[in-house]
C-alpha cells in the first residue's frame, strides 16, 4: 500500500464527507464554466455581428459602449474610395421596443450588407428590402414572438412598419433581432448621418496597417481595429469577460470553504486515527501530504464533477425552446485549464490550516482525547 | 542494555500535575519486564516516554543505544526500533485487516512484495490468515487485538511497548492475546516492556517493575 491508496482509502471510507467536500467545489467548477462559458459565448456572438464578412471595425475613439459611437456616415464613401478597402459597410445599433417585448435589438443596415444576403429567407425576398423604402426584416426568433411574417405590419417603437421578409440567421443576436434600413434606423433615432461602426474589408493584398493609419490621419475621433484587436479592447467586452471570472472565483471561494470546512472535520474527527499513524512511524510531513493529498483528490474529483455538470446544464440551457439561438456557450481548454487550476489551489488553499493541525499533532495527548 | 532512562521527570498543566518524579529504569536486550502500579502512577506515561511520545521535561532516554532527543530520533525510533499495542487496538474503521497491518510498511516506504510477505507471516504467527480481507468491524475482540499485535511488529521492532494490552479482553482471549504475545517476543527475540494491572499476567514476565506515585519502587 502506498500513500496514495491510503488516501484513496481514507476519501473511499468516508463517502458522505467526500461527497460534500468534491461538491463545493463541483458547485464552484460549474459556476464558474457555466458562467465563462456563457458570457463568452455572447461576446463571441457580438463578435461574429461586427465581423461580418469584414476584417476590421471602424468606431467612435473611447466610447464605453458601441450603441453610444457615432460615425459619420460620409466616411464610407471615403474608406470606399482608398486603393486598400473592397468594401465598407454602416451598422447602427440601437434597442427598439414591441408590445410585450421591452427590449429588441436593431440593426440599420443598408441593402448591400451581406449579412441579409447570406442569410437563409423563410419568407418575403430580399429586394423587398431597399435603403429607400420602409420594409423591415425579422430575424426567425423575433418574428416568432412578434408573430409576424412577411406582408405583415409591424408596431416598432413609436411607428408600425411593413415586414418584408423573415431571415433565419446564424448568429442568436441577430435571430432574435430586427433589421431596419439604415436611413429608417436614422430618422427613427434621431441618429441622422451617423453609424454606430463602419465594417471595413480590405482589397485583395493590403494590410490592416493602412487603413489604421488612413483613420488616425484623417479622422482623429475614430479608431481602426482588426477584429481580434477589438475583441481584445472594446470595454464591454473586458468587463463582461472579467465579471465572469470574478463570480467563478467567488464560486470558488464558496467551494473552497466547503473543502476547509471538510478537511477540518475530517481532521478533528480522526485525531486518534491521526496519533496512531504517528506511533506507526509517520512523519509530521507524511501526515501534512496525506491530508494534503485527500484534499487534492477531492478537487479533482469535484474539477471533474463540475466539469460534467456545467457541460450538461448548458446542453441544457442550449435545447431550451425558450433561448434557442440566444446562448451559444463555448467552454474552451483554456476556461477548463483555468478551473481546474483554480480547484488545485483551492485543495491546497483549503487543506493548508487542517494539514498543519495535523502535523502538529502530540499523539499522547491525541490517544487521550476523546 | 536496550533501555536506560535516567532521572526522568514528566509534568501536565505547566508543573502542577506530576507524573513522572525522577524515574530511573534500565532494560536490557531480551527481557521481559512488566511495570505494575496502582491508576495514575505513570506506567502509562513511562511506556510514551520510552517510545518518544511524550518529551521528558528533565532526565535521559536511551533506546537501542540511541538518545530519544528530537524529532528525528523520535520517528526513526518508532519506524525502526519500538513497536507499540494500546489497550484499545486503534485500528483504522473501514480499512481491512491487511491494509491495517500495512500502515506502518507505508511510513517506512517498505517495498510491497516485502510488505505483503511480512503481513502473511505475521497473520500465520497468530491465526489471522483468513481474516486480512476483513474490515475492523468483522474481527472479534481477540482478532482486533491480535492485529494490532501485527502492526506493531509489523516493521520488525527490537522493542515492544504494550499498555495494558490485554485490558480490554475477556478472560479467553486474554490468555490467548497474552500467550501469542509472550511467544512472539520470544521467537523474535524482543524486548517487552507491558504496563499492566493484571499481577498473573505480570508474574509470567522475567522482572516485575513497581511503581508508585511517579517512581519506581523496585
Amino acid at each position: 500500500m502506498s500513500l496514495w491508496k491510503l488516501i484513496l482509502t481514507n476519501l473511499r471510507r468516508h463517502r458522505v464527507r467526500t461527497a460534500i467536500g468534491a461538491t463545493g467545489i463541483a458547485l464552484g467548477v460549474a459556476t464558474m464554466l457555466s458562467v465563462v462559458g456563457l458570457l463568452g459565448g455572447a461576446v463571441r456572438m457580438f463578435e461574429k455581428i461586427l465581423r461580418s464578412d469584414a476584417e476590421m471595425v471602424v468606431f467612435e475613439r473611447n466610447v464605453s459602449d458601441l450603441f453610444f459611437s457615432n460615425v459619420p456616415e460620409s466616411l464610407v464613401a471615403e474608406l470606399e474610395s482608398q486603393p486598400f478597402v473592397r468594401e465598407a459597410q454602416p451598422v447602427l445599433f440601437t434597442i427598439i421596443t414591441a408590445p410585450d417585448r421591452p427590449v429588441i435589438t436593431c440593426f440599420g443596415i443598408r441593402a448591400g450588407d451581406g449579412r441579409l444576403a447570406g442569410a437563409e429567407w423563410l419568407s418575403g425576398a430580399p429586394v423587398g428590402f431597399s435603403d429607400d423604402g420602409r420594409g423591415v426584416v425579422l430575424g426567425e426568433r423575433a418574428a416568432d414572438f412578434l408573430k409576424a411574417t412577411a406582408g405583415d405590419e409591424v408596431v416598432l417603437g413609436q411607428e408600425s412598419w411593413p415586414v418584408a421578409g423573415v431571415v433565419r440567421m446564424e448568429n442568436g443576436f441577430e435571430n432574435g433581432g430586427v433589421f431596419l434600413p439604415l436611413s429608417e434606423c436614422q430618422r427613427a433615432f434621431h441618429k441622422e448621418g451617423v453609424s454606430s461602426v463602419v465594417t471595413v474589408a480590405l482589397a485583395e493584398g493590403h494590410e490592416p496597417r493602412e487603413v489604421r493609419e488612413w483613420v488616425d490621419a484623417n479622422h482623429g475621433r475614430l479608431t481602426a481595429l482588426e477584429n481580434e484587436e477589438f475583441s481584445r479592447s472594446y470595454s464591454q467586452f473586458r468587463i463582461l469577460k472579467t465579471t465572469a471570472w470574478v463570480v467563478g472565483g467567488c464560486a470558488f471561494l464558496l467551494g473552497g470553504l466547503s473543502v476547509t470546512n471538510t478537511m477540518i472535520l475530517s481532521v478533528f474527527g480522526r485525531i486518534r486515527e491521526l496519533a496512531v499513524l504517528r506511533v506507526c512511524g509517520f512523519s509530521r510531513g507524511q501526515l501534512a501530504r496525506m491530508i494534503l493529498g485527500e484534499s487534492l483528490m477531492l478537487s479533482a474529483l469535484g474539477m471533474l464533477a463540475g466539469w460534467g455538470l456545467s457541460l450538461a446544464g448548458l446542453r441544457i440551457l442550449e435545447a431550451l425552446p425558450a433561448l434557442q439561438g440566444y446562448i451559444e456557450p463555448q467552454v474552451g481548454m483554456m476556461e477548463v485549464l483555468g478551473a481546474a487550476g483554480l480547484a488545485l489551489l483551492t485543495g491546497i488553499g483549503g487543506a493548508l490550516y487542517p494539514a498543519a493541525h495535523a502535523a502538529r499533532l502530540k499523539p499522547a495527548e491525541a490517544l487521550r482525547f476523546e | 542494555m536496550m533501555i536506560a532512562i535516567e532521572d526522568v521527570w514528566r509534568s501536565y498543566d505547566e508543573g502542577r500535575i506530576e507524573v513522572l518524579k525522577g524515574v530511573d529504569l534500565v532494560v536490557e536486550e531480551g527481557s521481559t519486564v512488566a511495570l505494575v502500579g496502582p491508576s495514575g502512577c505513570g506506567k502509562s506515561t513511562l511506556l510514551n516516554v520510552i517510545a518518544g511520545l511524550e518529551v521528558p521535561q528533565r532526565g535521559r532516554v536511551m533506546v537501542a543505544g540511541r538518545g530519544v532527543v528530537d524529532e528525528a530520533s523520535r520517528r526513526e525510533l518508532l519506524r525502526h526500533v519500538v513497536g507499540f499495542v494500546f489497550q484499545l487496538h486503534h485500528l483504522m474503521p473501514g480499512l481491512t485487516l491487511e491494509e491495517n497491518l500495512l500502515v506502518p510498511a507505508v511510513a517506512v516506504g517498505m517495498p510491497r512484495r516485502a510488505a505483503r510477505d511480512r503481513v502473511r507471516e505475521l497473520a500465520a504467527a497468530t491465526g489471522l490468515e483468513g481474516r486480512l480481507d476483513r474490515r475492523v468491524r468483522e474481527l472479534s475482540g481477540g482478532e482486533r487485538q491480535r492485529g494490532a499485535l501485527c502492526r506493531a511488529l509489523m516493521n520488525r521492532p527490537r522493542v515492544l511497548l504494550a499498555d495494558e494490552p490485554t485490558g480490554a479482553l475477556d478472560e479467553s482471549n486474554r490468555e490467548a492475546v497474552f500467550g501469542l504475545l509472550m511467544n512472539l517476543v520470544a521467537e523474535q527475540g524482543l524486548t517487552l516492556v507491558m504496563a499492566t494491572h493484571d499481577g498473573e499476567l505480570a508474574g509470567r514476565c522475567g522482572r516485575v517493575v513497581k511503581m508508585r506515585d511517579g517512581r519506581v519502587e523496585a
